[in-house]
């Protein structure tokens, strides 16, 4: 750990945008109506250019030490001390992946500021819109750079709630308030599950700071690693339990089924929000949480990677199914989000940790970065198509490649770039994961080609129906594709999805920080881009047209279609347990008990006292007849009681 | 600093609010001696810091008073009184402000205001246990007039239950501070903490003195089954009422829960300490699920502080230190954050003149200023980093792991499911309230905050944001008395 207070710096990236909430969020309305957008811009590209320097600093000059990268804490500080071992530390944390995502994060929310510039003009509520955006920077920034496990799990939930603020921007709409609660409180029953796997992994690693506790819970034959093993519930040792529980705080963040429900309806957000959040930047949360405690999950605990691999693949395969029949182009775009994730995350579970079977790390991170682009992308693009066509539904799409040229090409680009068709920056990425999840997990490796064709497939159908189909017809639409702040982030990150394939990412961000030499062979491509152009041809001969082929083959697939139209009915599921079940047969009873037994037991003393006050208060007569017979009665049950129980 | 000057300077207020010449003038002392307490609860905690004090009580001081009885006011300190009294000057501020345009008796209101602070400061600095009794009494009888006279809804109702259930507590309490003089060695019976602490009591005692202690004062904070008067007393009192009996009343018996009964009777404790946590989980789970259903704020955030109290109750049992520790930030956040949530509610109610969730909707349009504040509190009691919620109870959730048998972790991670619940009626309330469309046309005219209100969010929040955001502050004022408390408890088994 090399003590480097040149990097102080690296603190201004995280506060720039907070300084922007804080501007904004108290000063915003009267002096900020207008310029706040470019007040924020002018913050945002500070913290980017800052952290291109970091970037440029750890990967080329600082960073590596005997061909290995380490990690770099500038700074940390006791924030809350529990115990003289455990507390919460607030602090930086520069290795590889931390450094590869402050550039995502900055970059894509520098465009998403940019791209807003235009899109939420004449908002109401302009300055507050760019300051939940800067809140929800910061929170992101200081997750990816958090030291401290329990400092993760602080900004973990801060992005939460910045993701709540923006779904629910729109709040006079009951539809975007409905989607925001769903996906603070999902995503919270998922940190329920997290928060428990910090308290057992740190009880036992005897540590929150995430270097040291990897360093003990991955080295078998420490005291912790023997503590965390040899202890256990149910047959599972605690550490597997922590790091499973661990995990399903990342998958509840990163839309895994069956903590998915969420995303689809956060979609209600604007759409640029969308596209930092909901698609590039916190929904990657999970995999980095992973990739953060990669080596204990991979010395520690196969078993729990397995778990991911598969969770991984089915969720990707199941995203995959779902998004082929939704006709929302943000939805069909979510639930491709989570099939890309879906990819990431397996290819962690089939990674192993050092040298050439860490390959599945770096490709998941390289997928990570490539769809960052890619996926930002088309969510701007579908932001300036529903901008100009005042509707999310493809039915009144179509045609739009005269209209939106510009959008056309970059949306193009977007769409072979995540089918993984050559040399666009997707292609690079998902090959390397394919290649990892065909040396360890056949079966994941079949059912990834799979995903693979059908994500091919439902691309490119929305890519024909919004821009081929049928010729465009709409009164309300705008007169022209869009201002410059529209379009030159659509510009800029299609040069990224179509460059970014070719750094050479091994590189810079691998398991265990040497080099890693990430070969692409011509011989194992050919399958994956077969299926990839095949699933566009389909998608080529169903939609560039308008026919009645696809009707056909949903009614010829009736069954299938239906389900995955209404998403498996997992919402529905939800709904039964949430209204048919923890309503009525726990809160209900609850309420009731509380107000008929518990109080009811208080009401009853009460009257109790009352009624007996009441019945014994006629004794007090003053007369004295009365008074000696009770004396009487008493005399003679004193001496009943004296004789016949009190003496023997 | 002398302690005296935390009774003498309410009673001065109390007669100055009680003998201003015009009703006008009552609220200008009220507010400047709530302000004078403030200053000096501030001051009392930079002098306490500062302050190299060889044993566990600082700034002491004693008077006689029934020395043949050896009752005295003995005075002192300590970091967690110190952390109660400025949650008290902070609370009494923003309660007085609310209660700026009050109509009724504004007079009278503001007396019995200052009266009730007068009893919280003078129970938080008593190390006698007979005038920390004394002091518990004067904190509950003001509270009585405040629900029966300025009250809402069935007031005589729930001024009377809340009367006889903190009395029925107090009486265990009064009963178990007599039983605990007789438990002395002969001659050496006393009233005062310092005493006592040092006198070894027989764990047959201490098994049965501790269990009226602790219910006694556990009543106040909601102990479950006695908390019923909790949800009634809250909805029937005026805004400043509830805050007052959220923030500060609550806190004595949490106080009272530790400081007298787990300090005093440490075995006690130790043998009951199974059944508290039981209790505590079962309220805090139980608090939770039933908020779920409630359709009236102030029930809601009444039921909701019968769950949060429950941490304070779940870290006194647990006997850790850090579950001690978390057990007095729940006080403090907890006072701070449900005050501000019943002035919130406060704020709403007299201009919507309702209190029920399904009326509500859409007013963060019309009351931008009042719904943030609403939503700050909110996320607030549903634990968000960065305000004092998420610290107070992460700090009772390490501190809980710290036992380790199974059926502790089990009890930890059934509480920890009520962050869970919290959420959804947390979200619900707020949501409804502030978000959606408009509820009702005439909504549209309403004014956003005042002064007065926004002075007093506005220094509650600041206490909230200081816990949250720096917790350090806290941790060492409180920490090193916890320990303490901890080496008695563990030196006396």
């Amino acid at each position: 750990m090399n003590a480097m207070p040149a990097t102080i710096y690296i603190i201004l990236i995280p506060l720039l945008p907070l300084l922007g909430f804080l501007i904004f969020g108290l000063f915003g309305k009267k002096y900020f109506k207008t310029s706040s957008g470019l007040v924020s811009i002018i913050l945002i590209s500070l913290s980017f250019l800052l952290a291109l320097y970091t970037a440029y600093t750890y990967f080329f000059i600082l960073g590596r030490t005997d061909g290995v990268y380490q990690a770099i804490k500038p700074i940390q500080l006791t924030w809350l001390s529990f115990t003289q071992a455990l507390s919460i530390d607030m602090g930086i944390l520069l290795d590889p992946i931390s450094v590869m995502m402050l550039l995502v994060v900055t970059g894509v929310s520098l465009m998403v500021h940019i791209f807003s510039l235009s899109y939420m003009k004449g908002e109401e509520r302009f300055p507050i819109y760019y300051a939940f955006l800067g809140l929800f920077t910061f929170s992101m920034l200081g997750l990816v750079l958090s030291s401290n496990i329990f400092q993760i799990y602080m900004f973990w939930e801060l992005v939460g709630v910045s993701s709540f603020l923006l779904i629910g921007y729109y709040y006079d709409r009951p539809s975007a308030v409905a989607a925001a609660k769903k996906a603070f409180i999902v995503t919270r029953f998922a940190d329920l599950g997290f928060l428990i796997g910090i308290l057992v992994l740190s009880y036992h690693a005897q540590t929150l700071d995430f270097q040291t506790l990897i360093q003990r819970l991955a080295t078998p034959g420490t005291v912790q690693f023997s503590s965390a093993v040899g202890s256990g519930f149910l047959g599972i040792s605690a550490l597997t339990w922590g790091l499973s529980l661990v995990f399903m705080g990342g998958a509840g963040k990163s839309a895994m089924m069956p903590l998915h429900i969420w995303l689809p309806d956060a979609m209600e957000g604007p759409t640029p929000v969308s596209a930092l959040i909901h698609a590039a930047t916190m929904v990657v949360a999970g995999v980095f949480l992973v990739a953060r405690l990669f080596p204990v999950y991979s010395i520690s605990a196969p078993i729990v990677l397995r778990m991911i691999a598969f969770i991984g693949v089915f969720t990707s395969l199941f995203a995959a199914i779902i998004a082929c029949t939704q006709t929302d182009i943000k939805r069909v775009l979510a639930y491709s989000t989570m099939s890309q994730i879906g990819f990431m995350m397996f290819a962690l579970g089939v990674s192993g940790y050092s040298g050439e079977d860490g390959l599945g790390y770096a490709a998941s991170q390289f997928h990570l970065f490539t769809h960052a682009l890619f996926k930002a992308l088309l969510f701007l693009g579908a932001g300036v198509v529903i901008h100009y066509v005042h509707s999310n539904e493809m039915k009144d799409m179509g045609g739009l490649r005269k209209q939106l040229p510009v959008t056309h090409i970059t949306f193009l680009i977007a769409c072979l770039a995540i089918s993984g068709i050559p040399p666009f920056a997707g292609f690079f990425s998902k090959e390397e994961i394919l290649m990892a999840a065909h040396e360890h997990e056949p079966l994941v490796y079949w059912l990834a080609i799979l995903t693979s064709g059908l994500t091919a497939f439902y691309m490119f159908r929305l890519y024909f129906g919004i821009f081929w189909s049928k010729p465009f017809r709409n009164e309300h639409a705008h007169g022209h594709e869009g201002t410059f702040p529209l379009l030159a982030p659509l510009v800029i990150l299609s040069i990224g999805a179509v460059g970014a394939g070719f750094i050479p990412f091994g590189h810079f961000v691998s398991a265990d920080g040497r080099i890693l030499e990430m070969p692409l062979h011509v011989g194992f491509s050919v399958l994956p881009v077969s299926v990839g152009v095949a699933g566009i041809l389909i998608a080529f001969w169903l939609y560039q047209t308008k026919n009645d082929r696809p009707d056909r083959i949903a009614s010829a697939w009736k069954g299938l279609y239906r389900s995955a139209y209404h998403k498996f009915y997992f919402d529905e599921l939800y709904m039964a347990v949430t209204k048919g079940i923890l309503f009525p047969l726990v809160g209900k009873p609850a309420a009731w008990f509380d107000r008929n037994i518990v109080d009811g037991a208080v009401n009853a003393s009460a009257s109790l006292t009352q009624g007996v006050s009441d019945r014994i208060k006629g004794m007090q007569s003053g007369r004295v007849q009365p008074y000696a017979v009770y004396f009487l009665i008493g005399v003679l049950l004193l001496s009943f009681f004296l004789l016949y129980i009190w003496i023997r | 600093m002398n302690l005296l000057i935390l009774i003498t300077l309410p009673l001065l207020t109390a007669f100055a609010v009680l003998l201003s010449p015009k009703p006008q003038h009552a609220r200008v002392f009220s507010l400047a001696g709530a302000t004078l307490q403030l200053l000096i609860a501030v001051l009392l905690f930079l002098q306490y810091r500062a302050s190299v004090s060889n044993g566990p009580w600082a700034f002491e001081s004693m008077y006689d008073w029934y020395p043949s009885w050896h009752i005295g006011l003995h005075l002192g300190v300590d970091g967690i009184s110190v952390a109660m009294i400025l949650l008290t000057a902070f609370v009494v501020v923003a309660g007085v402000l609310v209660s700026w345009n009050v109509e009724k008796m504004p007079k009278e209101f503001h007396f019995l205001l200052i009266l009730l602070s007068l009893g919280a400061y003078g129970f938080f600095i008593s190390l006698d246990l007979f005038t920390l009794f004394f002091f518990l009494e004067l904190a509950v009888i003001p509270k009585y007039l405040l629900i029966g006279v300025w009250g809402s809804g069935k007031k005589e109702y729930s001024a009377n239950k809340l009367a006889l259930m903190l009395m029925a507590g107090s009486a265990l309490v009064l009963i178990g501070i007599l039983a605990l003089y007789y438990a002395q060695p002969a001659g050496a019976g006393s009233f005062d903490l310092t005493l006592i602490g040092k006198n070894n009591i027989p764990e047959s005692t201490q098994k049965v003195i501790f269990p009226l202690l602790f219910v006694g004062f556990g009543i106040f904070t909601a102990l479950f089954p006695f908390h019923t008067w909790v949800p009634d007393g809250h909805s029937s009192a005026p805004t400043a009422g509830s805050m007052f009996l959220a923030g500060i009343s609550m806190k004595l018996g949490g106080y009272g829960c530790l400081r007298v009964a787990t300090y005093l009777l440490p075995l006690g404790a130790t043998y009951y300490s199974n059944t508290i946590i039981v209790l505590a989980a079962i309220a805090i789970l139980y608090g939770a699920f039933a908020t779920m259903m409630q359709n009236d704020l102030k029930y809601i955030n009444a039921y909701s502080s019968v769950s949060h109290c429950g941490f304070v109750l779940l870290g006194i049992g647990m006997l850790t230190k850090t579950a001690i520790t978390g057990a007095v930030f729940q006080m403090v956040s907890h006072g701070l954050m449900t005050a501000l949530f019943f002035a919130v509610i406060g704020m709403v109610y007299e201009r919507t003149h309702t209190r029920l969730v399904a009326q509500m909707g859409g007013l963060m349009k019309v009351l931008p200023f009042i719904t943030t504040i609403m939503f700050i509190a909110g996320l607030c009691s549903l634990g968000l980093p960065g305000l004092s919620g998420f610290v107070a109870e992460m700090t009772v959730f390490m501190g809980s792991w710290e036992k380790v048998e199974t059926i502790y972790r089990v009890i930890t991670i059934a509480a920890g499911m009520s962050i869970v619940v919290t959420a959804v009626y947390i979200l619900r309330a707020v949501g409804q309230t502030a978000m959606g469309p408009l509820a009702h046309e005439e909504y549209k005219g309403y004014r956003d905050a005042s002064w007065n209100e926004k002075l007093a969010a506005i220094i509650l929040v600041l206490g909230i944001l200081a816990i949250g955001l720096a917790p350090f502050w806290l941790n060492d004022l409180v920490t090193p008395s916890t320990e303490l408390i901890m080496k008695k408890i563990l030196s006396s088994k």
